[in-house]
């Protein structure tokens, strides 16, 4: 009863979800929501420098992305300004750098209209193959940080006196959500990637008593939306990668009535 | 506990470690030895460079100048300075302590239980009050029966009875563990009492001894006013006998009971 192309949307979308959601449980408790947003925005300078250099993409966009990361720790040295003033910056020059690029690849070789909104029902079965294969990769490695990477995200001194090697494990956390990034660009767009990670662990934190019920609870509620936002696009005709970002907010509203009554209280 | 310590084993000793930061000397050839078994005390006033010491003494940062050693294979309990709770991540007392090392069920309800907090098992930290949550960081401290406990103002966030009922607790674990405990402090004559040796730093040593000697010396009487010696004396006059964590009195002496103090 569905065409091939709405099944490969949601399985794409259930391997997105998976691996976004628990990574999106790191970024609310590290207070890193507009980091996520600013690594989203240099996906497309990361896209056109692949494009241009003739690299596989998916380097070209980890590779710009953790350009941006180690940028960023280089600004924060200076007291000035705050993280958020700096991000809001990179973000913003990291995408008009992106759109020049991209205007310099010739002829049709970049849908810039993709890259930036997403295009989930083209979805083909070679990157289904790229999404299960670096998914469980990224997956894997964030169950094997998961102990130090908490520990890490509470109270980084006490973790290193804890034998947590800090540096390690936060970069890791950078390279992984530099691929979640990558990968997911295709699903929702790099304007609403950051929904993807953010949505879902916000949706599941007033549901859960610990980070672990929280990270699975963000999963479930992003393959949900993903399914309901792809069935919505086809029933209404509206573009899939917004959709899936309204079924986000719908499932948000939704746990905002248990927000507002806190577990214990 | 007498301080035969020249005997007793050094967990963790700093000789002449100096540190300096955008031209501000933060330490200064500072020497401090901590043994098996004792209670020290690191008094100082803000900004004198108390847990930039403790920093240095776990490894967190090199100093610039001198050496650190410890006991190879030493555990410590570390319950560091402004402890943020936040609510946004979901958080029970059984999945904070296990934060970082693994520890069975057995394990984590004794070390609750020995802070008086074995009711808190399954509580959100978020929830819980300043008192409830030190206990339950000290409790943490215990997991896996560390040689040396490292606490630094450990009664921050808790009303003044409840900091004596604290300090308390600490001298019991010391006594049932035989842990060595480095205490960092500024509120002076609560700590004292229940230390072997008082370490007073004002970027270099001050001088050190027992609280008594501590509390005559000229210089942590210039440092911290004549009161504080005062309120030494009466401290040391009124601690005869001691309390439980419920605030009920042990009497040894006195035949009275105390408020709650919990």
């Amino acid at each position: 009863m569905f065409d091939d192309f709405v099944i490969r949307a949601v399985v794409a979308g259930i391997g997105i979800a998976a691996v976004s959601a628990p990574l999106g449980c790191f970024i609310v408790w590290r207070r890193m929501a507009y980091f996520g947003s600013t690594i989203a925005h240099s996906g497309l300078l990361g896209v056109a420098l692949g494009l241009l250099l003739s690299i596989n993409l998916t380097v070209g966009v980890v590779m710009v992305s953790l350009a941006l990361a180690g940028l960023l720790v280089g600004l924060q040295r200076q007291r000035l300004l705050p993280t958020d003033t700096l991000l809001g910056i990179l973000a913003h020059v990291a995408l008009a750098a992106g759109l020049i690029a991209a205007s310099q690849v010739s002829g049709g070789r970049l849908d810039l209209m993709g890259y930036l909104f997403g295009d989930i029902l083209a979805v083909t079965g070679n990157d289904l193959v790229w999404i299960y294969g670096a998914g469980a990769a990224i997956l894997g490695v964030t169950l094997w940080i998961w102990r130090p990477l908490l520990a890490l995200s509470l109270h980084e001194e006490l973790a290193q006196a804890e034998g947590v090697n800090t540096r390690l494990v936060g970069g890791l956390f950078m390279v992984l959500l530099a691929l979640t990034v990558a990968i997911a660009m295709k699903l929702v767009g790099i304007l609403l990637i950051a929904s993807l990670l953010v949505i879902p662990a916000a949706a599941a934190r007033p549901f859960a008593r610990t980070p672990e019920q929280m990270a699975v609870l963000a999963g479930l509620a992003a393959v949900a939306a993903v399914a309901m936002g792809i069935g919505a696009s086809l029933a209404a005709d509206t573009p899939a990668g917004p959709s899936i970002v309204m079924a986000l907010a719908v499932l948000f509203a939704l746990s905002l009535l248990r927000a507002f009554r806190p577990l214990g209280g | 506990m007498a301080l035969d310590s020249a005997a007793a084993k050094v967990l963790l000793g700093a000789r002449g470690v100096s540190l300096s930061r955008g031209g501000r000397t933060l330490l200064d050839a500072i020497d401090i030895e901590l043994h098996a078994g004792e209670v020290v005390t690191l008094i100082g006033p803000n900004g004198a460079g108390k847990t930039t010491l403790v920093r240095v003494l776990l490894g967190l940062v090199p100093p610039d100048q001198g050496e650190v050693r410890r006991t190879p294979g030493l555990r410590i309990g570390y319950l560091p300075q402004h402890f943020q709770r936040d609510a946004t991540v979901p958080l029970t007392v059984r999945r904070f302590l296990t934060l970082s090392m693994p520890a069975g069920e057995d394990e984590i309800a004794a070390v609750l239980a020995e802070v008086g907090a074995e009711k808190l098992t399954d509580a959100q930290v978020s929830d819980l009050s300043g008192g409830e949550f030190q206990r339950v960081a000290l409790a943490r401290t215990l997991i896996g029966d560390p040689a040396l406990l490292v606490l630094d103002e450990p009664v921050q966030n808790v009303d003044y009875a409840g900091e004596a009922a604290l300090y308390r607790l600490i001298g019991e674990i010391r006594t049932k563990r035989g842990c060595g405990i480095l205490l960092v402090s500024h509120d002076l004559h609560v700590v004292l009492g229940e230390s072997d040796r008082v370490i007073c730093i004002n970027t270099h040593v001050c001088c050190s001894g027992v609280p008594e000697s501590v509390a005559k010396h000229p210089e942590y009487i210039s440092l911290f006013g004549r009161g504080a010696a005062d309120a030494y004396a009466i401290y040391a006059h009124d601690h005869d006998h001691s309390h439980g964590l419920s605030g009920d009195v042990r009497h040894d002496h006195h035949h009275h009971r105390d408020e709650r103090t919990g």
